[in-house]
């Protein structure tokens, strides 16, 4: 088994308490952190730690446990905002994940800037929660969606700019990686592009904030949204990034407790922004813990963590290219390229192929990865994903592929 | 899960029975499986209250598909009042494989049935049990 990391991979893997255990008999492979991943010990002790020591609502309380309360979930806000080079916590909003941070923006920011006619522009990889609060929208508002295209290699096709990137175009909302494909999009150069013609841009960063150092100053984007679950926090708990000037020109998205200033019978002001946009109590100790997660991640060093997948990448890409009748969806190499891989297996339905794999207690999803506009381009109803995370090891992608060559033989 | 695929679902998926269509089916009725894109699609030939012919087709995972074989087999001959209250236990018994509680391969499982009751009942007045 080649060595890939630059940290100590097996110890860290100690620290996931979920993976010391045996599935179907065998010792647990999972390959699906793209989806949801796994919780250190040091995040879970953070959560119990909140609900047994000190939960009470935030915000309010005069008495001790509140007060420690808030100082936590205001200083997990911190934690955050530093985790993506934000300026100012002030410009990170909890969310419940990055579905619901992408209809805030689509509601609050949709609502008070896109009218009859306008244009949204995104990407044929996108997934469904960066697909369907546009169309919503859009029945809303009269706007028009447009979608940028790919190219051979399962990347955007960029030539396609010229003539959808145009005066018009009122928001951009791309993926910076894609979910199936593992395609990193070039999300700098496209928040340019969007800016000289007057568009914003927003990033799904879920697969992206987990897996690469992501500093949204130098991405130079309007808005970030991610998940909390996906990089080894808990779920219920995502934010969305957004510039403050930008946030502070938006109206409330859920109208209710903690984001108001004065209440009137007939109406209201609203608080300053990040509050305006968190109506009622929030997912404190969940949030507690993602902050939580970004000291683990932090630690381990997020550049560390690229390299390791990468490598894990680049070893997989070379072992499944070995088996008969796959064929991988997206780059068939490592650059600007993460650690999702998904593919077909010739006469092998994807469903079929990952109850074979949980068997060999290795855990990959089947299905459209929420993506069915993309598997339509590619013509299959379906795909397996494997994905990788900071505690996959070479191993594993060995025995998913051992896995693999035994669905072909029972099928063929 | 060598138990799942027993030689049996792998020859009826392999091989199905009346896979295909009907040109004039007195009822024809396609479901979507939401999870995975699946889909199946049953032609039925109705005469004199018995059903005379069936051909499914469509795409999926060889569970759905050994589902839909076995079930087609099944069903030619059969009044079409019996095979209105054919139930999911009656075709999860015939698969005879463990599915036990996981409710996405139940799903896969069920497809075919779910479309033969939505198209026998009528869109709209099916009793859905299929959604445990």
């Amino acid at each position: 088994m080649p060595t890939l990391s630059t940290f100590d991979v097996v110890a860290l893997r100690r620290e996931f308490p979920i993976l010391q255990q045996q599935v179907n008999g065998k010792p647990l492979a999972f390959l699906d952190s793209a989806a949801s991943s796994q919780k250190p010990r040091q995040v879970i002790d953070c959560l119990e730690d909140y609900y047994r020591r000190y939960n009470a609502n935030v915000h309010r309380g005069v008495y001790k446990l509140s007060e420690e309360a808030t100082f936590a979930f205001e200083r997990a806000r911190g934690k955050i905002a530093r985790f993506i080079g934000a300026y100012s916590k002030r410009e990170v909003v909890f969310t419940r994940n990055t579905t619901e941070a992408i209809n805030l923006v689509a509601y609050a920011w949709g609502g008070a800037n896109v009218g009859p006619g306008d244009r949204i522009l995104l990407t044929l990889m996108e997934h469904h929660s960066n697909i369907v609060p546009w169309q919503m929208l859009a029945q809303r508002t009269g706007a028009k969606l447009d979608y940028i295209g790919l190219d051979g290699d399962g990347r955007l096709n960029l030539d396609e700019l010229d003539t959808k990137l145009t005066e018009g175009v009122k928001l951009l909302a791309v993926t910076h990686q894609s979910n199936v494909l593992g395609t990193v999009n070039p999300v700098a150069m496209l928040a340019e592009r969007a800016h000289a013609v007057g568009a914003k841009i927003l990033v799904d960063g879920a697969q992206s904030v987990p897996h690469m150092p992501v500093d949204v100053r130098a991405l130079g984007c309007d808005f970030m949204a991610f998940s909390g679950h996906k990089m080894c926090g808990p779920t219920g708990i995502g934010a969305l990034w957004a510039r403050r000037s930008l946030l502070e020109s938006m109206p409330p998205f859920l109208g209710g407790g903690s984001m108001i200033e004065v209440v009137d019978l007939d109406s209201s002001t609203y608080a300053e922004v990040p509050a305006r946009f968190e109506a009622g109590t929030p997912a404190i100790g969940e949030a507690i813990a993602l902050g939580e997660a970004c000291d683990f991640l932090a630690n381990v060093g997020m550049e560390a963590i690229h390299q390791h997948e990468q490598a894990l990448l680049g070893y997989a890409l070379d072992r499944l290219a070995s088996v008969e009748g796959l064929a991988i969806l997206g780059p068939q190499d490592t650059k600007d390229r993460g650690g999702a891989i998904s593919f077909t297996l010739d006469g092998v339905h994807p469903h079929d192929v990952a109850a074979i794999l949980d068997g060999e207690g290795v855990a990959v999803r089947a299905g459209h990865h929420c993506t069915q506009p993309l598997h339509r381009y590619y013509d299959v109803p379906s795909s397996t994903r494997a994905s990788f995370y900071i505690y996959n090891v070479a191993e594993e992608i060995d025995r998913l592929a051992v896995g693999l060559e035994k669905a072909r033989k029972l099928f063929n | 899960m060598d138990d799942m695929y027993r030689e049996q679902i792998l020859e009826h998926s392999k091989y199905p029975h009346n896979f295909g269509t009907l040109d004039a089916p007195s009822v024809s009725h396609e479901e979507h499986n939401p999870l995975c894109g699946d889909r199946v699609r049953m032609d039925i030939q109705i005469a004199d209250g018995v059903i005379t012919d069936v051909r499914f087709s469509g795409k999926g995972c060889a569970i759905s598909q050994a589902s839909a074989s076995l079930l087609t087999d099944e069903l030619i001959g059969m009044p079409v009042e019996q095979a209105k209250v054919y139930s999911k236990d009656d075709l999860l018994e015939l698969i005879g494989i463990p599915l036990g509680k996981n409710p996405v391969r139940l799903k896969c499982a069920l497809l075919s049935l779910k479309a033969l009751k939505v198209g026998l009942y009528g869109v709209g007045h099916i009793h859905d049990d299929d959604d445990d």
